[in-house]
């Protein structure tokens, strides 16, 4: 009987890497949260940086809601039939680490699977804070989660973890 | 485990091992649109509400001790425009998109101090929908109640509509030190 928010698995990268991957996950839990420490290795574009894909499917089955600050305005985009959940304005810093939460909702049940994602990030004179919803159009259980960059690599020391979370 | 708790009391008596606990959890019926945790136990610092919610469309609303919370502020976006506005006895979860029964609408709803009868009570809450169209919406609200009797009962309602049997919403208990 799994706990009611058990960590599922940990990833410190000890090199750079383009993705981070969760695979064969449990069944057993209502939700999933990952928690991202990242770091860039040399900066980039914000639809690059973070892209999230579930049970490796590129096809056009995402899209998601944002609302962001830079510190100096806000905006809400959007995109529709994405082959992936990406980020809106938030750069990832080679310098400074980001914080990204995901909140997978009813991650093994029989609907579509939505996704609540925060961004935090300061760079002592820019940065952006950023709240997602994400929609992944597929009835089936996610077992698998990637995260990935598709410009540049996740520099050493960048950690990510899941966790599983359990009803009662 | 992230929440364990290493150590043990001064007694000798082994600490707690939790300290994000399930209390309670709810699927919809089909129907009725009221999911209603009442006799919430006092020995928490704060409760955390995780919901996916879906219906035929509904605004979602928020009951505490059988009423809707005494002010709201929100900010929110639609995908293409920000806004941010206030209202007096009005507990919206959701203010300008309603469920849906093929896009889940999912919120996480935080209720500090609930137990306190010495304050009033704050409730911040982050939601969203997305449905692959301009019906969309993400919205971070807060919440007050100008009451400070404890917070024995929530209700999350879908108005005028019945919970579809995929709704799940679980109630959490998180420890003081």
């Amino acid at each position: 009987m799994p706990a009611t928010y058990e960590k599922i698995a940990t990833t410190t990268l000890g090199s750079a890497a383009a993705s981070i991957t969760f695979s064969s996950i449990s069944s057993a839990y209502t939700d999933l949260r990952l928690v991202l420490v990242a770091q860039s290795t040399t900066g980039g574009s914000a639809i690059a940086n973070a892209r999230l894909t579930y049970n490796s499917d590129t096809a056009t089955n995402y899209s998601r809601t944002s609302i962001t600050g830079d510190g100096s305005s806000a905006l809400s985009n959007q995109g529709t039939n994405q082959a992936f959940i990406g980020l809106a304005q938030a750069n990832l810093s080679s310098a400074q680490p980001t914080l990204l939460t995901y909140d997978i909702f009813s991650y093994a049940g029989s609907t579509f699977k939505t996704t609540l994602i925060t961004t935090s990030q300061d760079y002592n004179g820019s940065g952006v804070v950023e709240r997602l919803v994400g929609l992944y159009r597929s009835t089936t259980a996610i077992s698998t989660i990637k995260i990935e960059s598709t410009l540049n690599t996740y520099a050493i020391g960048t950690i990510a973890t899941l966790y599983g979370i359990l009803k009662a | 485990m992230l929440n364990t708790v290493l150590g043990t009391l001064s007694s000798g008596v082994a600490a707690s091992t939790s300290s994000y606990e399930s209390i309670a959890s709810a699927t919809g019926t089909g129907s009725s649109g009221t999911i209603t945790f009442s006799s919430i136990p006092q020995t928490y610092a704060s409760l955390q509400l995780r919901w996916q919610a879906l219906s035929t469309p509904a605004y979602v609303l928020l009951n505490v001790n059988g009423a809707v919370p005494n002010y709201l502020h929100y900010l929110y976006g639609s995908g293409s425009a920000v806004g941010a506005n206030g209202a007096a006895n009005f507990g919206y979860l959701i203010v300008n998109e309603e469920t849906s029964t093929t896009y889940p609408y999912v919120g996480i709803t935080d209720f500090i101090d609930y137990a306190s009868t010495t304050k009033n009570k704050t409730i911040r809450n982050f939601s969203g929908k997305d449905s692959n169209s301009s019906s969309s919406e993400i919205m971070l609200s807060s919440y007050l109640i100008n009451s400070t009797t404890a917070i024995t009962s929530i209700s999350v309602i879908a108005v005028t509509q019945n919970w579809a049997t995929t709704t799940q919403v679980s109630l959490y208990g998180i420890k003081g030190a």
